[in-house]
């Protein structure tokens, strides 16, 4: 249930109905269409596309196996780098990833090869006799990883292959992180997240305890004392504050937990939909809150972004989605007032508009007001202070509120790793936590190897 | 608009693009609507002696292209399965009724000279332009001591050539198999025996691919497979180089050729004509987009004759033959490099692996530090010309093989001094 909206109505249409507006947003390929797809791949040497995902997928094999009917081989290949290659296909921005890269998306074809919907197709049909990968021989060491998000799950999976036992440290009822809560549910629909979840789990040596929170019922001191790693994959939990008067007031609530609701709702038609809805942030959580909310049957949807389309952090191929959804799309003007009605709840709001002085921006002094019943800020995530509150945790080198790491994912503090949204490197893509947690995993092992003094895991 | 009408050995036809002896001109019911689609002639399915062969289920297979486009196409079929009065009637009719066009009669008897005394005077009967003989039919019929049985025998050839032409007026067409290992014998015995011409090539004795649950190859005919005929697109250069075998030989130069092999479109027929063809044959193509196509291949090979100032196929016809000759002759000063185009460079980097792995490692991978775009540029000073960048490059036209002037003169192996068996001879 969600207090700051409770006397919001529901949706006049059902379940049903209103699942049908959540079915995939980009439907998988037939074996013909991936066949005719997979064709147009010509099989690059040093492929760009495969320079630029960062799990350094072998795109052009994946694409030929698909090609010579070999869909199991496929599917290997693609999870080799990235264990997580199913959800990644569904939600990787591939139109500034894999797909921007790719020579067919030259001047004189710009008709780009499906690479995503590829290696989703390679995924969803491959028929494995079981996990894909087996286990090197016990190393005897135990780490903890802290959080089943994409980075954690990453590593856990890396860290078990590589022979050790890990422990995942999980807050939430369920493993998965953003994929579970986060990710519109039109991107990973049919429980997706879920069955990632069991299939990476699949390889063994892997526990997961839920109801675990750092700097709650888990602390970073005890971790660090009983396991001979620890790995944080905290992700960022706050969502960022407007600092506006009225930010507590009904009717005023972060996207993510609004979108955490929707995904995890069994009934659709129960959830409190505002017949107009102001959306703060121009990021692809602004995007998928404006189009969900807008899919549950809001009249008016209005992303409001205090600079204009080029600064936007959604991609043109997400701006596109909330185009085609109908959202209303303001740019250059910036939160200045949260206007409520006599019983305290949220009306409108009211907007500065900006402009830039130079390269920087500023208000003009003019303001307009839009009325809603609901507002939703989605103005960026931050760290949550209280998981790093314990003395050991607070010495941790920060580069803001994210976690300071070296290039392979070691924070200042020996035998304590991080990676995912929670440290300064990367743009907070799923793909790029599963490879920090992969690479983080690496770094462990070979640094736990090494104090040992036996010989690495040959690479 | 060029003239595409032809007479080739006697036999007249408003274009030279005939259907070869095949399925698709079995019956007058196909060949009517050949004919409506503009197709200049046909060589009529094979007759043979009564009773007709029967065929089996299952009949024809293939080997594709990335998109599933046919590459190479086998069958398995016999001669036709339908009686010989039935076939020289329809021949009678449609020939009566579209007199303008060719019609040949494909025949395939026993090496027995009473067998074509008995028969030629009937297919004569019909108004027939001419006969090609079936000595091509590489399944099937072999085993029976017809078809490539009497192909592969250059003797044979010789003498049922013979024969038909002592018991015909009509002209003889002597119809090649190339499974053989040197085309200009069978040429030569067609000559000897006085065919007026030589059509080539039949098809190709093939396996296309296996079912590999099953472990038998396709066309499945219950369980069991045989080996077939393969023509198509695929089979295109083996033909051309024995239609330019037979031209350029100085026993068979002269003799008129009926191209056939992979011809798909009005290019490929230009190109067997400028090897010596004075017609073409097509089936392949037919079968898998119709009689249609015939449209295209004409109005492309007039307007491209239009573009090169020819008005009749004669004045093309065997043009390349001269520049077709031994490797002893080719020029060991000409010289030729890769050029790469920049601009039309989409950076795959299929040239560069190429060579790099499996030729002359020719060309340089540039990579910017601070980008990490790729470029890539031939290394004029080791390339070879081989072609096999401008051959992987996915971008028609963005590798081009440049001549580069050596200053030297033309100079073959003979007279090349590091041939150890030079001829060395001053040029007259």
């Amino acid at each position: 249930m969600i207090e700051s909206l409770k006397y919001i109505p529901q949706p006049k249409a059902t379940n049903e109905e209103l699942a049908g507006h959540f079915t995939d947003l980009a439907p998988p390929l037939n074996a013909r269409q991936a066949a005719i797809e997979s064709s147009r791949c010509l099989y690059c040497y040093d492929a760009p596309c495969t320079r630029i995902c960062p799990t350094s997928i072998d795109v052009a094999s994946f694409i030929r196996n698909i090609h010579e009917k070999n869909v199991n081989g496929a599917a290997v290949t693609i999870l080799q780098q990235n264990i997580l290659g199913g959800s990644c296909s569904r939600v990787c921005p591939t139109e500034v990833l894999c797909e921007d890269a790719c020579v067919r998306n030259h001047d004189a074809e710009g008709q780009p090869v499906k690479i995503g919907l590829l290696q989703r197709f390679a995924l969803d049909n491959a028929t494995l006799d079981g996990h894909p990968f087996k286990r090197a021989p016990s190393t005897g060491k135990k780490i903890a990883v802290v959080g089943a998000g994409p980075a954690g799950l990453s590593c856990a999976h890396r860290l078990a292959m590589l022979g050790n036992d890990v422990v995942i440290f999980e807050a939430h009822d369920k493993s998965g992180g953003l994929n579970e809560y986060g990710i519109a549910k039109y991107k990973l629909t049919d429980n997706f997240a879920q069955k990632e979840v069991d299939f990476l789990l699949g390889i063994g040596g892997i526990e997961v305890r839920h109801g675990q929170k750092l700097g709650d019922n888990v602390h970073l001191k005890e971790l660090h004392a009983q396991y001979d790693a620890v790995f944080l994959g905290l992700g960022l939990g706050a969502s960022r504050a407007l600092g506006l008067t009225g930010e507590d007031a009904p009717g005023l609530m972060a996207a993510v937990e609004y979108i955490a609701e929707l995904r995890q709702a069994d009934d659709l038609s129960k959830l409190p939909v505002p017949r107009r809805a102001i959306v703060i942030g121009a990021g692809n959580t602004a995007i998928d809150m404006a189009v969900q909310i807008q899919r549950l049957g809001a009249e008016e949807v209005t992303m409001v972004y205090r600079r204009g389309f080029d600064a936007m952090s959604a991609t043109h191929h997400e701006q596109d989605i909330a185009k085609a959804n109908q959202v209303r799309m303001l740019t250059w003007a910036q939160p200045q007032q949260v206007l409520l009605d006599e019983a305290g709840r949220v009306r409108g709001m009211r907007f500065e508009r900006t402009a830039l002085d130079g390269a920087r921006m500023v208000g003009t002094g003019l303001t307009f007001e839009l009325q809603a019943d609901a507002v939703f800020k989605a103005i960026g995530q931050a760290m949550e202070s209280a998981a790093l509150a314990d003395p050991l945790a607070a010495m941790l080198k920060r580069d803001g509120d994210k976690i300071h790491v070296d290039d392979a994912f070691r924070t200042i503090l020996p035998g304590i790793y991080a990676g995912g949204d929670c440290v300064s490197l990367g743009q907070d893509l799923t793909v790029q936590a599963v490879e920090h947690g992969k690479r983080a995993a690496m770094a462990i092992h070979s640094d736990i190897q090494a104090k040992k003094g036996a010989a690495k895991w040959p690479t | 608009m060029a003239d595409l009408s032809i007479n080739f050995c006697g036999i007249k036809a408003p274009n030279p693009f005939w259907l070869a002896s095949a399925p698709p001109t079995d019956k007058a019911y196909n060949v009517i609507r050949a004919f409506e689609a503009g197709w200049g002639g046909v060589v009529w399915k094979t007759l043979g002696e009564d009773p007709p062969p029967v065929n089996v289920s299952s009949r024809y297979s293939a080997t594709y292209g990335k998109n599933r486009e046919v590459i190479g196409f086998n069958n398995i079929e016999l001669i036709t399965d339908r009686s010989l009065e039935l076939n020289l009637q329809e021949i009678t009719e449609v020939k009566k009724a579209w007199p303008d066009r060719a019609i040949v009669v494909s025949l395939m008897l026993p090496c027995e000279e009473q067998a074509w005394a008995d028969i030629l005077p009937r297919v004569e009967a019909t108004g027939a332009d001419g006969i090609e003989l079936n000595f091509g039919c590489p399944h099937g019929m072999p085993e029976r001591g017809m078809g490539s049985a009497v192909g592969q025998v250059p003797e044979y050839v010789e003498q049922v050539t013979a024969w038909c032409k002592k018991h015909t007026k009509l002209p003889v067409i002597v119809k090649l198999t190339p499974n053989i290992t040197d085309i200009r014998r069978p040429a030569r015995a067609a000559k000897a025996g006085g065919a007026d011409a030589v059509s080539l090539i039949n098809t190709i004795n093939s396996i296309t691919s296996l079912d590999l649950d099953k472990m038998v190859a396709y066309p499945n005919v219950g369980g069991a497979s045989t080996h077939g005929g393969y023509c198509g697109p695929a089979v295109k250069p083996v033909a051309l180089n024995m239609v330019a075998e037979i031209a350029r030989d100085p026993e068979t130069h002269g003799l008129p050729i009926s191209g056939i092999g992979g011809i798909g479109n009005w290019k490929d027929a230009a190109e067997f004509i400028a090897l010596g063809a004075g017609c073409v044959q097509v089936c392949t193509a037919a079968m898998l987009h119709g009689f249609r196509i015939v449209q295209e291949m004409k109005d492309g090979l007039e307007r491209w004759m239009d573009s090169k100032g020819y008005n009749t196929l004669d004045d093309f016809m065997g043009k390349a033959v001269q520049n077709t000759t031994d490797w002893k002759f080719l020029n060991m000063n000409y010289k030729s490099i890769a050029h790469i185009n920049q601009d039309d460079c989409i950076k795959c980097g299929r040239c560069y692996v190429a060579c790099e792995d499996t030729s002359h490692q020719s060309i340089f991978q540039l990579v910017d530090e601070a980008t990490g775009t790729r470029t890539y540029k031939v290394n004029d000073d080791e390339c070879v010309g081989c072609n096999l960048c401008e051959i992987t490059c996915p971008v028609q036209g963005c590798i081009t093989m440049v001549a580069v002037p050596t200053g030297k003169p033309y100079m073959n192996w003979t007279q090349d001094p590091r041939n150890p068996r030079a001829e060395i001879k001053e040029t007259a």
